[in-house]
């Protein structure tokens, strides 16, 4: 395999850079001016969410048929969009893939903060959010139990695990980090609570074995959760009678979807540290090259997904599956359909172009480009489906409200602040397996010569 | 008494330190530390270190929690709380699948986890004797380090220190208590 990293890095140069990014903060008014946005995006998130607890759902816009809307778009997106962390922290590492190396600890950070927000939004449509604990089964004066033949509950679980095991993989891969961040930090405030968080880390041989044997073990155990979390969301919509749900493509066509905005969301966030905090030498082009692979890539699984769900429609004969195709083409919501096709379809196809996969705004086009048109996808997916239902006496559209769309940039806001407190104060790039890597690098290099 | 901890060699190259590791090991030293910034392969051989408790810890703990959740859900739906929906079987094996599945991965995670960080002995002591050593910052760095403890039967300050000396570290220091 090639060389990743340039020969002028060191072991020294890594830990100096990575830790300089927390320690001695560059572009501290940037982050500063970008923390001041997420927080007023938050301010609105809490402002959206407490008028929903006082006045309840009947402010945002949904009314049978359309009972599922932009809540649903907005929790299936985002933890859609954790997947590729996952794919790319667990799976990569199980398949030996150097590369991750240099990403795989913002991904976890962003599938542990897109699986969060994920989880907000089917606890705040219940109707009674403050209730929402009555999903799990615990002994109770009310002698009630969950339904566990219902795929609604399965979410519970799903997103449950999702979030806990993120949370330790995340947090294990980042111990030995944090204890350096422990012995390079000269305040006494910082090295306290960098120390507590690296557990008395000292990397002994006998450390490093156990820690290998169990962070092997997690991803190995964990790499399921690409498939399955996402499968189980799928279901929520594949168990049910709806036309243009109902279908066995729905699992896979929805994990496909996911990977494929988790990389585009990958991309961005890769691009922007970059920029923000020179990186360039630790996620270099090639970095940014393989990703855009992978985002072609997977978008053609996407693409696949598209076709098998119209053909089955066609297939089934069922005429209210063929309706629900027309009108997911030609009907009212029918800018969902010709703006996804074009974002994921269309736009990717550039990718086939090296030097467009080398350009970084380019990439950062394509890549937004494809975050906003899975949204659309869900949405597609989503509204389409029940807006026009059986019976044509309850036909009735979908008009989103001014909270719903409040609702969904508080949760960007939410993400953003996650992300920036991230950045600024945990270490952004895996050290050691940077070193590791460096150092299978020089032994490589030794048996050439 | 004021017998230090032990001493602390310091070595630029990993290739150097599982040298000494292994000479250290043969010299009949047992209770002896390598520390290193990164997992640095053949140490734990050179240590002759084979330790495989947490995989199998891992598959106890999916195990035995996954079957936990299995039994509680087919005991929740079909004993304390059945609901005959349209007379659809109440012990839903299939529907079943999912929550132990997810419940399990936590269960193997959570174990394996807790299991890593016992047998490490951490959370470890927060004033370790070595972490106040000046220049033991460098092993979660860059350099690779060696220390052996004064507790070792084979331990003789003169003779040890010599030994280590021998080993060609760049330093070499007494670790205090």
């Amino acid at each position: 395999m090639s060389r990743l990293l340039s020969s002028e890095e060191t072991y020294e140069t890594v830990t100096q850079q990575v830790t300089d990014i927390t320690l001695h903060p560059p572009a501290r008014r940037r982050w500063w001016m970008l923390m001041a946005l997420s927080l007023l995006m938050l301010g609105i998130f809490f402002l959206s969410t407490g008028w929903l607890f006082i006045a309840g759902v009947g402010i945002w816009g949904l009314n049978v048929p359309v009972n599922w809307g932009l809540d649903i778009v907005n929790t299936v997106w985002w933890v859609g969009i954790g997947h590729a962390g996952t794919m790319i922290s667990a799976l990569l590492l199980v398949m030996g893939q150097q590369w991750r190396n240099s990403l795989n600890r913002f991904a976890e950070a962003m599938t542990l903060f897109a699986a969060i927000c994920a989880a907000l939004f089917p606890i705040l449509h219940l109707g009674k959010p403050e209730l929402f604990y009555w999903m799990f089964p615990y002994p109770n004066t009310m002698d009630l139990w969950p339904q566990f033949r219902s795929p609604l509950v399965w979410d519970v679980f799903s997103f449950t695990a999702y979030i806990t095991v993120s949370f330790l993989f995340w947090y294990v891969g980042m111990i030995p980090d944090l204890a350096t961040m422990r012995d390079k930090t000269t305040k006494p405030l910082a090295r306290a609570i960098y120390g507590r968080l690296a557990l008395g880390w000292r990397g002994t041989a006998q450390h490093w074995e156990r820690w290998r044997q169990a962070y092997v073990a997690i991803a190995l155990i964990t790499f399921h959760l690409v498939v399955t979390v996402h499968s189980g969301v799928a279901m929520l919509f594949a168990g049910g009678p709806v036309p243009g749900w109902h279908t066995t493509i729905f699992p896979p066509f929805f994990v496909q979807g996911a990977v494929f905005s988790g990389v585009a969301v990958v991309i961005l966030l890769a691009v922007v540290l970059r920029h923000a905090f020179h990186l360039g030498n630790l996620l270099t082009l090639k970095h940014l090259d393989i990703l855009a692979k992978l985002l072609l890539a997977t978008g053609l699984l996407t693409a696949y997904g598209y076709l098998a769900d119209a053909f089955h429609a066609w297939y089934s004969g069922d005429i209210h599956e063929m309706q629900t195709l027309h009108d997911r083409l030609f009907g009212r919501y029918a800018w969902s359909a010709w703006g996804s096709l074009f974002l994921n379809i269309v736009l990717i196809q550039l990718l086939w172009f090296r030097r467009i996969r080398r350009s970084v705004p380019m990439l950062f086009v394509i890549a937004l480009g494809a975050a906003v048109g899975m949204w659309l996808e869900r949405y597609l997916l989503i509204v389409t489906g029940l807006y026009r239902d059986f019976l044509p006496s309850s036909w009735h559209g979908y008009e989103t409200t001014i909270w719903e769309w409040g609702l969904f940039i508080g949760s960007i806001g939410l993400f953003a602040v996650l992300f920036l407190l991230f950045a600024r104060f945990l270490p952004l790039v895996s050290m050691f397996e940077l070193k590791e890597e460096l150092a299978a690098e020089r032994r490589m290099k030794g048996d050439e010569e | 008494m004021n017998r230090p901890w032990g001493l602390l060699a310091e070595f630029d190259d990993s290739d150097r330190l599982i040298e000494a590791v292994r000479r250290t090991r043969e010299a009949g030293y047992t209770e002896f530390e390598a520390h290193t910034p990164f997992p640095v392969e053949g140490l734990a051989d050179a240590l002759d270190f084979q330790e495989n408790k947490i995989d199998p810890l891992h598959l106890a703990g999916g195990i035995v929690v996954g079957g936990a959740a299995l039994l509680l859900q087919w005991w929740i739906n079909v004993v304390d709380y059945p609901l005959n929906i349209g007379g659809r079987p109440l012990a839903a094996w299939p529907a079943f699948v999912l929550p132990t599945f997810e419940i399990a991965t936590v269960g193997a995670t959570v174990v394996g986890v807790a299991a890593m960080l016992y047998l490490n002995g951490l959370p470890g002591r927060k004033t370790h004797p070595l972490l106040k050593m000046e220049r033991f910052h460098l092993a979660s760095d860059s350099r690779f380090f060696l220390s052996i403890q004064a507790s070792d039967p084979v331990y003789e300050p003169r003779r040890t220190r010599a030994f280590l000396e021998g080993l060609g570290p760049v330093a070499l220091d007494e670790v205090p208590r």
